[in-house]
């Protein structure tokens, strides 16, 4: 046997036995392709009397309540004329035309537009059709194959208000598509705020449907029981930590002027108010309407779109006290019991701070109740020359470690869109200016005063104030407070936020915002009915008039609100910003606002 | 003897002709496949269809070169061209390009080269180089050793490269060590019989089977009862089937992965996977059967058009046969396969010297294992794997592989007589 491999005979039927082996593979085909081509007349039937489309369901994307389940923001539906070049055929052209008001070239290039896209793949060739078009359309669809109608929704806001804070929806663009092949040309995605930042929780998932398409171009069913499709999943609904009616007060209160709001809930960092004036109407930028209008608020001297709340930096001024008389407390650079005399001014090698005048000698409390800059700057050079610290840049760093574990200086990781960090001082950045020995405690005695290379946001002091309230702790400030069942927290803001200073100290703090109220800056203010914590700031601007700015929380012994206010080019703090806030306070806490003069002025008022 | 200048002296004519009946049948229907409206030019070089005629004129080129090369370069140079086809395969896999999941592909500028399509060619050299060294002409198991390596290391690197389908082409070399005794008839034949079992087993329950199986033995033990040798035989052969296929059920059931359960699944039942491979099957069907008798004619398939069918040009290039040319037409497409796979086989069966006969069997049998499995894929009678049709499929790497391959064999042929 072992010879014999090669005898001509066996060879031979080695090489017959492949030949039949490959003949009977041709035949076992042809067999088969008799039975599918001329036998089984199904296929002709799918094929021919068929022509399938494959049809993408869009869910409804969820909705956006307020915090006592308001409704926020809705899905209003509306229809894309949509074209699949292959299957379109010799049509009525004038008649087609006339009926979406369009030219022939028109027609022509939007034909070619889709072609070149995909002869197979649907193309939208006229957006947001209105209804009387959709109606007459509905009728004549069947004269113009290849054409069909797409249902789709748009964004609808039943107020006008928390523009920012929504963002808004808008084609997905080339690069996100890149970026996710979930997108597809002519999909929508979240390009800002809670839209964005929400955005898979809020699209859902969309799904694809085969369907039979008869010889007039209707619908008739989906394919093999739709064995082929996939369900759209529709979005998931959120509640937003907004309270409606606050915000539209809030956008009321600032109407005609510059500014913004910031109010959080200590308890749980959840943003009540969040108000960028001057603003715009959230509806303007949905669909087809929303380039043309994007144009134009862009265009706007006033920057409607500039979210203030988030991204202005100022320097905060004397609210930032707070914040360092905080840290003075903490390292021991003054105690409750140091007090000091205010001749007026504060002078030291050749650099003089005004004061003004107040009653004599200050105390942590009551320097801060009359926001006195003599013991402002004091206490900051005491705390700064400790002996403890070996250098200066020891000693601004650990000042500078402290008000960023208040929460200055960072952005929050928030779902806030476009949140900016500020800035605050650091020993490198004085080293680079002045060189490392260049400089000491009363070159950076601004920062005592909330000035100098110091930027920090509304929703920073909104959250210190919060932080007081807390004595000492911090909830992330976020806008989401529930996703999908209103009783659910949004998981990721449920961690406390511990600053680097003993809550004794923001004790002394809530005492002292409370004097300022009673009977210290902001006593124009003070509200009989609900105890208030505040303290006023004035923003200095060297191009024009001076911001007023004004941090609080109320009630004092059970903080349900804290509040930041700035009014651009306003003057002082106590005159404009703390009234704002404590209308605020008293909307948020009685629901109403009894002092009607007081209001009056405000909503009169227009910087 | 004077030197030989007419290079294409002695070509065998009737296997050129086929060449090229199934290279412009492949580019026609190329054409009619992937065409684009707004480039309706078959020359349009930035459509597949323009491209694939640049593939075919450099092919000739190529073909060109390999009839002026000495038919003794070949032997001589195997292994060369086997090692340094293997580097190539070593250096795809380290700085090649992923397409489809495949790291199988060289970037070269604007030209895309895939070095496995040209393993099949090297592997086939160096194989019948070892099978001619092979001078005690004998078959132990000793001497197969070699051809299974050469075998093996090609088939393991594009293995690395997850491409499937090439590395199962590499099976097709089994035909080719039947035809040279190493493996022995029966081997085959189990081969062939235990995939029938094993998706038989699978189709219908398997105490059928197994019943089935046990009452034909017995019948056939009944009219062989006087030969008591051939009867103990064939019952332990029915035993050894029927355990067979409790395993493969078992198997089936119990080992296989849930991708590796779909594509035989799909196989069996297209209902299976409503999206993915099902889905697929379903639609390269109903291009096929929609062709009916003659086809509804050269540009005016519907199904192939209507993107339902995936990879129209390449892989899936029978469905616009079968739609457009009708059973007629896919008559003639396999007709034209099965002479050409005869003719070689013939041409292999005349050579005298050993390396030329086992080059021919392994072209016709890598041509043979293409068609198979790409026809078959398509009208449901395989799983979904992707190789191309050899000289119809879209795609340069292959057209240039299969065009080397077969003119070398040609080449060779023309020289049959200077062999030793
Ligand atoms: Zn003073």
């Amino acid at each position: 046997m072992q010879n014999n491999y090669q005898s001509s005979e066996i060879s031979s039927r080695r090489k017959n036995f492949i030949i039949f082996f490959i003949v009977l593979t041709g035949l076992i085909f042809l067999t088969r392709l008799f039975f599918i081509q001329i036998i089984d007349h199904r296929y002709k039937i799918f094929a021919n009397s068929n022509i399938q489309r494959i049809v993408t369901d869009y869910p409804a994307r969820g909705l956006i309540y307020d915090r006592n389940g308001e409704l926020m923001v809705f899905n209003e539906p509306y229809y894309d004329l949509m074209v699949l070049p292959g299957q379109v055929r010799e049509m009525d052209t004038l008649e087609f035309i006339n009926l979406l008001d369009i030219t022939k070239e028109q027609l022509e290039n939007r034909l070619q537009a889709a072609r070149v896209y995909s002869r197979f793949r649907a193309s939208v060739f006229e957006r947001q059709i209105s209804k009387d078009i959709y109606a007459v359309l509905q009728e004549k669809l069947f004269k113009y194959p290849g054409f069909y109608v797409q249902p789709r929704t748009l964004r609808k806001y039943p107020e006008p208000v928390a523009a920012h804070t929504f963002g808004y929806v808008g084609e997905a663009g080339p690069a996100e598509i890149a970026a996710n092949p979930y997108y597809r040309p002519g999909d929508y995605i979240g390009i800002s705020g809670i839209e964005r930042h929400y955005e898979e929780i809020l699209r859902g998932q969309k799904g694809t449907r085969i369907v039979l398409v008869d010889a007039l171009n209707r619908e008739i069913g989906s394919f093999q029981e739709g064995r082929y499709d996939t369900l759209a999943v529709a979005g998931t609904d959120l509640y937003a930590s907004l309270d409606l009616e606050l915000q539209m007060y809030g956008e009321k209160l600032l109407q005609n002027k510059r500014g913004s709001i910031v109010a959080i809930e200590p308890s749980s960092g959840e943003i009540l108010a969040l108000v960028s004036s001057p603003g715009y109407d959230p509806n303007l930028l949905v669909g087809r309407i929303r380039t043309q209008n994007y144009q134009m608020l862009q265009n706007d001297t006033l920057k409607p779109l500039f979210n203030r709340a988030l991204m202005a930096s100022y320097p905060p001024g004397s609210v930032f006290k707070v914040a360092n008389f905080l840290v003075g407390l903490q390292e021991g650079g003054i105690t409750t019991h140091s007090r000091y005399g205010c001749p007026g001014y504060y002078r030291s090698g050749g650099i003089t701070i005004r004061c003004r005048t107040h009653p004599q000698p200050v105390n942590v409390v009551s320097g801060l109740q009359y926001s006195c800059n003599t013991f402002s700057a004091i206490q900051f050079r005491n705390t700064l020359e400790l002996p403890k610290f070996e250098s200066m840049q020891q000693a601004l760093t650990t000042w500078r470690d402290h008000i960023v574990s208040m929460g200055f200086g960072v952005t929050f990781d928030s779902d806030l869109s476009h949140e900016l960090p500020g800035q605050i001082g650091s020993a490198d950045y004085y080293d680079r200016i002045y060189g490392p020995r260049g400089w000491k405690a009363l070159t950076v005695i601004s920062l005592a005063i909330g000035q100098g290379e110091i930027g920090t946001t509304p929703v920073q002091l909104a959250n210190l104030a919060a932080t007081v309230a807390n004595r000492g702790y911090y909830f992330t400030p976020h806008v989401v407070k529930a996703i999908g069942h209103p009783d659910s927290l949004n998981p990721g803001f449920l961690t406390r936020k511990r600053t680097t200073i003993d809550s004794v100290h923001f004790e002394v703090m809530a005492q002292a915002m409370f004097e300022t109220v009673e009977t210290g800056t902001g006593r124009f203010s003070r509200m009989d009915d609900i105890s208030m914590a505040g303290k006023t700031g004035t923003v200095q601007n060297p191009h024009g008039e001076n911001h007023s700015a004004f941090i609080a929380f109320a009630p004092v012994e059970n903080p349900q609100i804290a509040i930041s206010v700035i009014v651009e080019n306003a003057g002082g703090g106590a005159t404009w910003a703390a009234p704002i806030s404590s209308l605020m306070i008293e909307k948020y806490i009685n629901r109403e606002v009894k002092r009607d003069w007081f209001e009056q002025r405000i909503l009169d008022a227009a910087f | 003897m004077r030197p030989q200048f007419n290079f294409f002296k002695n070509i065998d004519k009737i296997t050129v002709l086929l060449f090229f009946f199934l290279v412009i049948i492949g580019w026609v229907n190329v054409y009619a496949a992937e065409i684009n409206e707004n480039h309706r030019s078959i020359f349009d070089f930035s459509q597949s269809y323009g491209k694939q005629f640049v593939w075919i004129i450099t092919a000739i080129l190529l073909i060109t070169i390999i009839f002026t090369i000495d038919m003794k370069f070949f032997p001589a140079f195997a292994y060369i061209i086997f090692g340094g086809v293997m580097l190539l395969l070593v250096g795809v896999l380290l700085f090649g390009t992923t397409v489809n999941a495949s790291k199988s592909w060289f970037h070269i500028g604007p030209v895309a080269i895939q070095p496995a399509e040209f393993a099949k060619y090297a592997t086939a050299l160096a194989l019948a180089r070892v099978i001619y060294d092979n001078k005690s002409k004998s078959r132990t198991f000793k001497d197969l050793l070699k051809p299974l390596m050469i075998i093996a290391i090609p088939t393991l690197l594009i293995f690395l490269q997850n491409d499937t389908g090439t590395t199962l082409v590499f099976a097709a070399f089994f035909i080719v060590l039947y035809r040279e005794g190493f493996v022995p008839g029966w081997i085959i034949i189990l081969g062939i019989f235990g995939v029938f079992l094993f998706v038989l087993t699978l189709l219908i329950n398997e105490f059928v089977i197994i019943g089935v199986l046990t009452g034909l033995s017995l019948i056939i033990a009944f009219f062989l009862r006087k030969k008591t040798s051939s009867v103990k035989q064939l019952l332990a052969l029915m035993l050894l089937i029927n355990a067979y296929v409790y395993v493969v059920d078992y198997a089936y059931d119990e080992i296989l992965q849930p991708h590796q359960k779909m594509r035989i699944a799909v196989l069996i039942d297209e209902s299976v996977d409503q999206r993915g491979a099902g889905y697929n099957l379903h639609q390269s069907k109903i291009a096929i059967g929609s062709g009916g008798l003659t086809g509804k004619g050269f540009l005016q398939g519907t199904q192939t058009k209507f993107s339902f069918v995936p990879e129209q040009g390449t892989d899936f290039i029978f469905c616009t046969v079968g739609e457009e040319w009708g059973f007629v037409g896919s008559v003639v497409l396999i007709g034209l396969f099965l002479t050409l796979l005869i003719r070689i086989i013939l041409l292999a069966e005349r050579q005298r010297s050993v390396f030329s006969r086992v080059f021919g069997y392994s072209l016709a049998s890598i041509i043979f294992f293409h068609f198979m499995v790409n026809i078959g894929m398509t009208i449901g009678l395989v799983p979904v794997i992707g190789i191309p049709l050899p000289m119809i499929s879209y795609g340069g790497s292959s057209l240039w592989a299969f065009s080397v391959f077969l003119f070398t064999f040609l080449k060779l042929d023309s020289r049959r007589l200077e062999f030793l």
